[in-house]
């Protein structure tokens, strides 16, 4: 498993998870660059993303639309607030609307990401903060329930089959 | 976890972010964690007056955070876990994802270099 360590801070309301690649770093910093390489790793497989826009410069923003099994989308946006190539950049991630626009009502999370050479690899660490519980509780309401139609997606298929 | 997560009111939840949105606050709960203290033992540990702490940890209490007891005459400040719980476990669940995608990159790191 990549994943070598995570830590949880409640009271910070943030999520620090630590993974280790046996590539070299600048590989690693290509799943976040290029935006070919992010949307196959970005959605899962139940829902897939397409990045339409991938501004890859402090201040600039991505767009991105991920696709349900039943055809529904949830249309995301980044913009990006620090990036030292390829040692580490910040995002903020959020949802937007079917034209594309960022949909202020809904939640915001902070990511923070380093990436830097270890022994035999790469290390990557990304930090995600949130603005509350309630955007937390949104987020993991959410992504439950994509969760729950990408298996009722997979049953569908297996009854077809 | 939907269904619990109805059981918070709006009211509630707003409270709760209220509450943690401060650094005094956070501290505080950080260092009620580790143990329950009076409000002047806490107080000792920040610039600010014993009064000025006397509000964080009222505005802690009324989101659930924190609890507080009368022993002898001074009053004992202790952490709610249950709410730091329920904070944990969605946290639980966003390490999932990000658990995922991580795999997801672990696969294309295996594939052969290409040239772009």
């Amino acid at each position: 498993m990549p994943v070598i360590s995570s830590e949880k801070n409640p009271e910070q309301l943030s999520l620090t998870l630590v993974a280790e690649f046996p590539v070299e770093v600048g590989r690693v910093w290509r799943l976040w660059s290029d935006p070919r390489q992010l949307e196959r790793w970005w959605g899962p497989p139940t829902w897939p993303a397409s990045f339409e826009r991938h501004d890859f410069v402090v201040g600039g923003a991505a767009s991105y639309r991920m696709t349900g099994p039943d055809g529904d989308t949830a249309p995301g946006w980044w913009r990006f607030t620090a990036i030292d190539e390829p040692s580490s950049l910040e995002f903020e991630n959020g949802f937007a609307d079917q034209s594309g626009e960022p949909d202020p009502t809904m939640p915001i999370t902070r990511m923070v990401v380093t990436i830097e050479a270890v022994d035999g690899g790469t290390r990557m660490t990304t930090v995600s903060h949130f603005a509350s519980l309630e955007q937390l509780d949104r987020l993991v309401a959410m992504g439950m329930e994509e969760g729950l139609r990408g298996a009722a997606g997979q049953i569908d298929a297996l009854l077809a089959a | 976890m939907v269904v619990e997560s109805a059981l918070l009111s709006d009211k509630h939840i707003d409270r709760l972010f209220h509450a943690l949105a401060d650094a005094t606050r956070r501290d505080i709960v950080a260092r009620l964690l580790e143990r329950e203290q009076s409000v002047s033992t806490l107080a000792a540990h920040y610039s600010m007056s014993f009064a000025a702490v006397q509000k964080h940890v009222a505005v802690l209490e009324k989101a659930s955070l924190v609890g507080k007891v009368k022993r002898g005459r001074e009053q004992i400040v202790h952490a709610d876990p249950a709410t730091l719980r329920r904070a944990t476990r969605l946290l639980t669940a966003w390490e999932g994802v990000w658990a995922e995608r991580v795999a997801r990159m672990d696969e294309i790191l295996a594939e052969p270099p290409t040239d772009h």
